[in-house]
């Protein structure tokens, strides 16, 4: 299969802009996560440069036939959909099932591949053999999906909805769960591989997954159906199926394909030998090291990311603080406003209508640039509380020392109240900036590769959450580190120059601060 | 009170209110130019709000200040002081300088950046230019080794001698002083009120809010004993602490230990 290699780098390390990745001639932009997994997309653990799965196996095959170079854009599985609509890929192709409320907003192309639910058990369970036998019993499957419907409509049983497979396949291990429902195709590879769990009962319900286009993009729908057909009649469809242990009859009906199989699953009998878990401490070791430059390039774009938002934060706050403080009563009121609504609503949705809604008003952003606007204007507003306090906590007499100088307000707002207030905020507003570095994985909702995001792309690809959560935590601290110190280190300058009892008064002669 | 030159300061009519209490309550004088003016009276906001209606600080409500060329005018709460008043405040505050009860001085800078900083950021001047009259002020007032040094290191006499040179710094015709030693070490008080008679002998117009008795008496030119909202009695310093005329100032005096018979 041929190397993604270089559009995945691209996007590793690029804000991609958006309006360049779709209708470029020569490209099929196409939306998929990586973090969805085995089978459909998942970073090769042999080689992290480079994306594997059968999707990305149908998607390349399909892009050829129609002659176009295909160019993978990463997004939230849950914001495919959204993405699409805001151009950020001509099409997506990732498990997407074709259902009557995801076809109100975009059309679909005719059903690649067919699955169905496949429940999963203990080894030890002969209790429950089919959906039935789950009323009162403990069932985890994946949040809004399918399956959590199915399961609601059983009714009477407990659900617990998780966000990724591996998470749910541990827990049904551990006794947390009695069962799990899943996607066929994620029950084989997350499930399947578990001695300890056995699927039972029979398939239940019926899923197509489908090619999804932008509503009225007739001829582009007409182009990947066209394709797709081809693909059928050819047999490089099934081929890749099977490839991946995926073909069933349930898509031999649909494809109108019943002959017997022709290729050996070579791709699921290698996804099985990767999952050695009995890897030695040295081999482990090497692995986390191959992590790095994956995870480089991700800290890379959390630090960069969460920069740019503390300046805006930094900036804007101060503004903010300055009018509520000083500015006329209608200003004022204003800037109160801003803090209590941007306080009061949940940054992610805040992010979501910087980078989803703003474009049905013709403003379109670049994911960094949503991303960095989202979180500084969110932290603006806390900024803006602590340096009002700040404002406030400078004495009255010391504008009117200004003031009683000939001083104008703002040249005594300038050099004598602003410069004090941020000598006394300096260590909150550093400590701010640790916490809106682990915020910033919120921005992964917006297709940036952050932190988190490569965490869990890595380990869903290499089912190890413990150990990568480890070196990921750790990266996280030594981000963290310089910031940590810094705090500390105004804390020490602040006692020195505004006279903090205790402190200040160590060095009596020759401070030599004039600069601070 | 003999005439020794005109007016500086004139001031006709004042009336101020802080909410619905009148501090004062129609207060008019003519102060010289070169004259040291005590002010004394019975603790509360009158003495001091006075002083502050002198540069602005306080927003008179009605009645006018002038100093010098420059002259602040109201005839009504009612009327809202619109610009040009406020430019004229302004003005007057570049003539004025301001020394208070707690310093004020700006914690985040040296003693010389204190001195410094208004003449560079409201007069224009060049910072080497600056700095020159800074480091000669501060020896004037006796702190030629402090310039380095920052406020939270200098005692109180020496915190208030740098708030002087920092408020001389402008150039004012006036200085003026709100209660300048309460704040201070009983043996720290000396070292400021020679400051100000140095100034006295260099002719520097000076109003001062103070409860040093004696220093009234022995260095001002004239005493103002204010109560109640009003001037009550102008006396020279002497005759104030002597033979004061208004039963109002002989019951103030009567109370203070030491000072009348």
């Amino acid at each position: 299969m041929r190397r993604l290699a270089t559009a995945l780098t691209l996007l590793l390390l690029l804000a991609l802009p958006s309006s360049a990745m779709t209708a470029e001639s020569g490209i099929l932009a196409w939306g998929g996560d990586t973090e969805g997994g085995a089978p459909y997309m998942f970073q090769d653990p042999r080689d992290l440069d480079s994306l594997i799965g059968y999707e990305v196996e149908i998607v390349e095959a399909l892009a050829e036939k129609m002659g176009l170079e295909p160019r993978f854009v990463q997004n939230g599985w849950d914001n495919l959909i959204p993405g699409l609509e805001r151009h950020l890929y001509d099409i997506s192709i990732d498990g997407l099932e074709i259902t009557p409320e995801h076809r109100d907003v975009v059309d679909f192309s005719m059903p690649y591949y067919v699955t169905y639910l496949q429940l999963g058990v203990r080894r030890d369970n002969f209790d429950i053999n089919d959906l039935e036998d789950c009323r009162g019993r403990i069932v985890g499957t994946l949040k809004q999906s399918y399956s959590q419907f199915v399961l609601e409509s059983v009714g009477g049983v407990e659900i617990r909805t998780y966000e990724d497979e591996v998470n749910a396949y541990s827990d049904l291990v551990n006794g947390r769960l009695e069962a799990t429902l899943f996607d066929a195709p994620i029950a084989l590879y997350y499930g399947g591989p578990m001695r300890e769990v056995k699927f039972v009962g029979p398939e239940i319900g019926r899923i197509e997954y489908g090619i999804a286009v932008r509503k009225g993009e007739e001829e582009l729908l007409r182009a990947v159906n066209g394709a797709l057909l081809e693909l059928r009649d050819s047999g490089e469809l099934r081929t890749i199926l099977e490839r991946w242990n995926l073909w069933n009859p349930l898509t031999a009906r649909a494809l109108e394909d019943y002959g017997p199989a022709r290729t050996e699953p070579v791709m699921y009998t290698r996804w099985v030998a990767d999952l050695q878990p009995e890897l030695t401490w040295k081999d482990r070791l090497n692995r986390y090291l191959s992590f790095l430059p994956t995870l480089g390039r991700a800290a890379l774009t959390t630090m960069k990311v969460s920069l740019a938002s503390m300046v805006l934060a930094i900036v804007l706050g101060l503004v903010l603080a300055l009018l509520r403080v000083f500015g006329p009563k209608p200003l004022s009121t204003l800037s109160m406003l801003y803090v209590e609504t941007i306080r009061g609503t949940p940054v992610l949705i805040q992010l979501f209508f910087i980078f989803y809604g703003l474009p049905n008003v013709g403003i379109r952003l670049d994911p960094f640039t949503a991303g960095a606007l989202g979180l500084g204007l969110n932290y603006a507003a806390y900024e803006a509380e602590i340096y009002r306090a700040g404002l406030l906590s400078v004495p009255k007499g010391q504008m009117e020392a200004a003031l009683g100088l000939g001083m104008t307000r703002n040249q005594a707002l300038h050099h004598v109240v602003v410069p004090q207030a941020v000598r006394l905020v300096l260590p909150p507003v550093t400590n701010d900036f640790i916490s809106l570095l682990k915020d910033s994985s919120l921005v992964s909702v917006i297709t940036l590769v952050d932190l988190t995001k490569a965490y869990g792309q890595l380990a869903t690809t290499y089912y190890d959450y413990f150990g990568t959560g480890l070196v990921v935590a750790a990266i996280y601290l030594l981000l963290g580190l310089p910031f940590v110190r810094l705090a500390r280190w105004t804390e020490a300058k602040m006692a020195l120059s505004l006279g903090v009892p205790g402190k200040g008064r160590k060095k009596e002669n020759e401070l030599d601060l004039h600069h601070f | 009170m003999e005439e020794r030159g005109k007016a500086l300061i004139t001031v006709r009519d004042l009336r101020k209110s802080f909410d619905d209490e009148d501090v004062l309550v129609g207060v008019s004088i003519d102060i010289r130019e070169g004259d040291l003016v005590s002010i004394i009276g019975p603790s509360g906001c009158v003495k001091s709000t006075f002083l502050r209606c002198l540069n602005g600080l306080e927003i008179l409500d009605s009645g006018t200040v002038s100093i010098g060329d420059v002259t602040l005018t109201r005839t009504s709460p009612e009327e809202r002081p619109g610009r040009a008043f406020m430019e004229a405040t302004h003005e007057l505050r570049k003539e004025v300088g301001i020394v208070f009860q707690g310093f004020n001085l700006f914690p985040h800078k040296t003693v010389l950046e204190n001195v410094m900083l208004a003449p560079v950021v409201v007069k224009g001047c060049g910072r080497e230019e600056a700095r020159n009259e800074a480091l000669r002020l501060l020896g004037k007032v006796g702190l030629e080794g402090y310039a380095h040094r920052y406020p939270v290191t200098l005692s109180g006499g020496q915190a208030q001698r740098a708030a002087i040179a920092r408020a001389l710094a402008m150039s004012p015709r006036v200085m003026l002083y709100d209660e300048p030693t309460s704040a201070l070490d009983p043996e720290l008080v000396g070292e400021v009120l020679q400051v100000m008679k140095d100034l006295d002998d260099e002719g520097m117009t000076q109003v001062i809010v103070t409860h040093e008795m004696r220093f009234a008496r022995e260095a001002s030119d004239y005493v103002v004993f204010m109560d109640r909202g009003e001037i009550v009695e102008v006396a020279d310093g002497d005759e104030m602490f002597t033979a004061p005329r208004n039963e109002r100032t002989r019951d103030f005096l009567r109370h203070l230990v030491g000072v009348l018979p």
